[in-house]
């Protein structure tokens, strides 16, 4: 590693392209929406900045508190499903043998680098009332019935004449399986990257010196691989509080969250000083989460010192 | 259940040999998969309504291959991930030396704030292009690929971060006496670029790149808010298509997208392993 000063040219030329871009293409259009968020609109077209704190106060309105809310609900229910579907997945895998290891892993990756929107489209056809669930439940309900009937049990009064599907589309159910399905990887790469890393000993000597499987779970192996569980919960956490393809092609009416809001204000409501406010607050979460974060992992990393 | 049986018949450690652990984890790797399967199955498919077998036909690929706008978005879509991939991974590139090769005051906040864009949600990205591109009038150009410039410009700022990662950890198993070995044999900071680092670094090179490409070729939510009604990608078309309702056309579109993330994906696997037996 050498200081900037010994080679000044080189530094500046490797230095300004990523620096420069940064700055240009990301901070500065940041800056633009932070500016906006203080605006107002003074006609269709025309965006006045008049320093207001209106746009922030609105998001706090009846309506709009609603919204961030269930937006807060749905994300915490999305990441706590990931995390228990992902515990056990992640230990499956990283206590298999090696070759198979690899082969799960890239199962794991491969529907993550699948475009979000056609996932969320492909689950439209297994969810819907003439889905391929709704399908498989029609045909277990008549077999069923049919048993019943055979048994001579079924008097016709114990169910329904005829099949109703389920409405699994257009409701919180569906998001909430939409948000799980297509974030789910995310929770499982770090569990498993912590768990890969970590001493099995441990999990043996826990065993041998007579604590249960149970104990050893929530004793051992859930404080060690904390670090990873955490990291795991921002990343579903935080995509999860923005989304807008998931509620928007899976959620009814009832099930639009924070992304959908902010996304009217551009597309068709036409008010973008108030859309700007909203993006900022989403942005103010992300970074007070990942503040939350570090304090966290400071505090873990200072009692393992003590 | 027989507990204490299955304990004594496995290791301790076996814990892949549990039975529930292993049904668990078939039926989620059924549920991953049925979804995107059942969208490939479909785009063969005879049959408008989509929820019947009805027998096996390509013609929804040759519909899709015929609508012109759906065409043109493809093309879009593949011309802005070449040139995005190209400028980021440069930019990518010469980051991420900058930040192995020197010490400077403010590194740590440039180390930081290249993670920004990976952080924070997708959509505040896509507002903040979109209400940038606004407020400085970016002029509007009809010649290709200037008329597709904003999505570039999109795509770049958050791709070329994750080649600053990708090549940096690279860089960091880079053993520095092999640097020192050939600058004493008198070898300029290009003659070490051209022959040291950059054959080290080139499966990380060409990974990093492949990942751009998928980057920018699946981007929706950031591409949804920078493109106009003239320079739509594929995943914009796609979306427009799925507010329609299903088709099969829809599926036809998908699987070809599908299958080049596949195959790219595949690549990137190949490379990284290449990297592994140069270790």
């Amino acid at each position: 590693m050498d200081s900037w000063k010994v080679k000044k040219k080189f530094f500046t030329f490797s230095i300004i392209p990523g620096f420069a871009w940064i700055m240009v293409f990301f901070f500065l259009p940041l800056a633009f929406v932070w500016i906006m968020s203080f605006g107002e609109k003074s006609n269709i077209i025309d965006v006045v900045i008049t320093g207001t704190l209106d746009n922030y106060t609105r998001a706090f309105d009846r309506v709009y508190f609603k919204v961030l809310a269930h937006s807060f609900l749905i994300s915490l229910i999305t990441t706590f499903i990931c995390l228990i579907i992902s515990l056990p997945i992640a230990f499956l895998i990283s206590f298999s043998s090696r070759r198979i290891k690899t082969f799960l892993m890239i199962l794991i990756i491969l529907p993550f680098w699948t475009n979000l929107l056609i996932r969320t489209y492909s689950l439209i056809a297994i969810l819907r009332t003439e889905g391929h669930v709704n399908k498989i439940l029609e045909f277990l309900w008549i077999k069923i019935n049919n048993v019943l009937l055979f048994l001579g049990i079924y008097d016709g009064q114990l169910t329904p004449n005829e099949f109703i599907p389920l409405n699994l589309l257009y409701n919180n159910f569906s998001v909430i399986f939409g948000l799980v399905y297509i974030y789910i990887p995310f929770m499982i790469i770090p569990i498993y990257v912590v768990l890969d890393k970590f001493d099995k000993s441990y999990i043996e000597a826990s065993l041998d010196l007579g604590a249960g499987q149970i104990k050893t779970l929530f004793k051992i192996i859930i404080p060690l691989i904390y670090p990873g569980i955490i990291s795991g919960v921002l990343l579903v956490l935080i995509p999860c509080l923005g989304s807008f393809v998931t509620p928007d092609l899976l959620g009814g009416s009832n099930s639009q969250m924070i992304g959908n809001v902010i996304e009217r204000q551009f597309k068709s409501a036409n008010d973008w000083p108030f859309g700007a406010a909203l993006s900022f607050l989403l942005i103010y979460i992300t970074i007070g989460l990942i503040l939350i974060h570090s304090l966290f992992s400071k505090k873990i990393v200072e009692e393992k010192i003590l | 259940m027989t507990k204490k049986q299955s304990i004594i018949r496995r290791g301790p450690l076996e814990y892949s040999k549990i039975k529930w652990l292993k049904y668990f984890s078939v039926v989620f790797f059924i549920v991953l998969y049925a979804p995107i399967i059942n969208l490939i199955i479909f785009s063969f498919n005879d049959s408008r309504l989509n929820i019947v077998w009805r027998g096996f036909t390509i013609k929804y690929y040759v519909k899709a291959l015929q609508n012109e706008t759906l065409i043109l978005s493809f093309i879009n879509s593949l011309s802005i991930a070449f040139i995005s991939t190209m400028i980021s991974t440069l930019i990518g590139l010469s980051a991420a030396i900058c930040l192995w090769k020197f010490n400077f005051r403010l590194k740590t906040y440039y180390d930081l704030s290249l993670l920004v864009p990976i952080i924070i949600p997708e959509i505040c990205m896509g507002v903040a292009m979109l209400i940038f591109f606004n407020s400085v009038h970016w002029p509007v150009f009809t010649i290709w690929p200037l008329n597709l410039s904003e999505i570039i410009i999109a795509h770049i700022s958050f791709s070329f971060p994750f080649v600053v990662i990708i090549i940096r950890a690279r860089l960091g198993n880079l053993n520095k006496s092999l640097i020192e070995a050939s600058k004493d044999l008198g070898a300029t900071e290009w003659i070490t670029f051209r022959y040291v680092i950059f054959p080290f670094i080139k499966p990380a090179l060409i990974a990093s790149s492949l990942l751009t490409f998928i980057l920018s070729l699946d981007d929706f939510i950031i591409t949804f808010f920078t493109s106009g009604p003239n320079n739509i990608t594929l995943p914009v078309k796609i979306y427009s298509m799925v507010r329609f309702g299903v088709s099969p056309e829809i599926n036809a579109a998908s699987t070809i997208l599908i299958m080049i993330v596949i195959i790219s994906t595949v690549l990137i696997i190949k490379f990284l392993n290449y990297e592994k037996d140069l270790k």
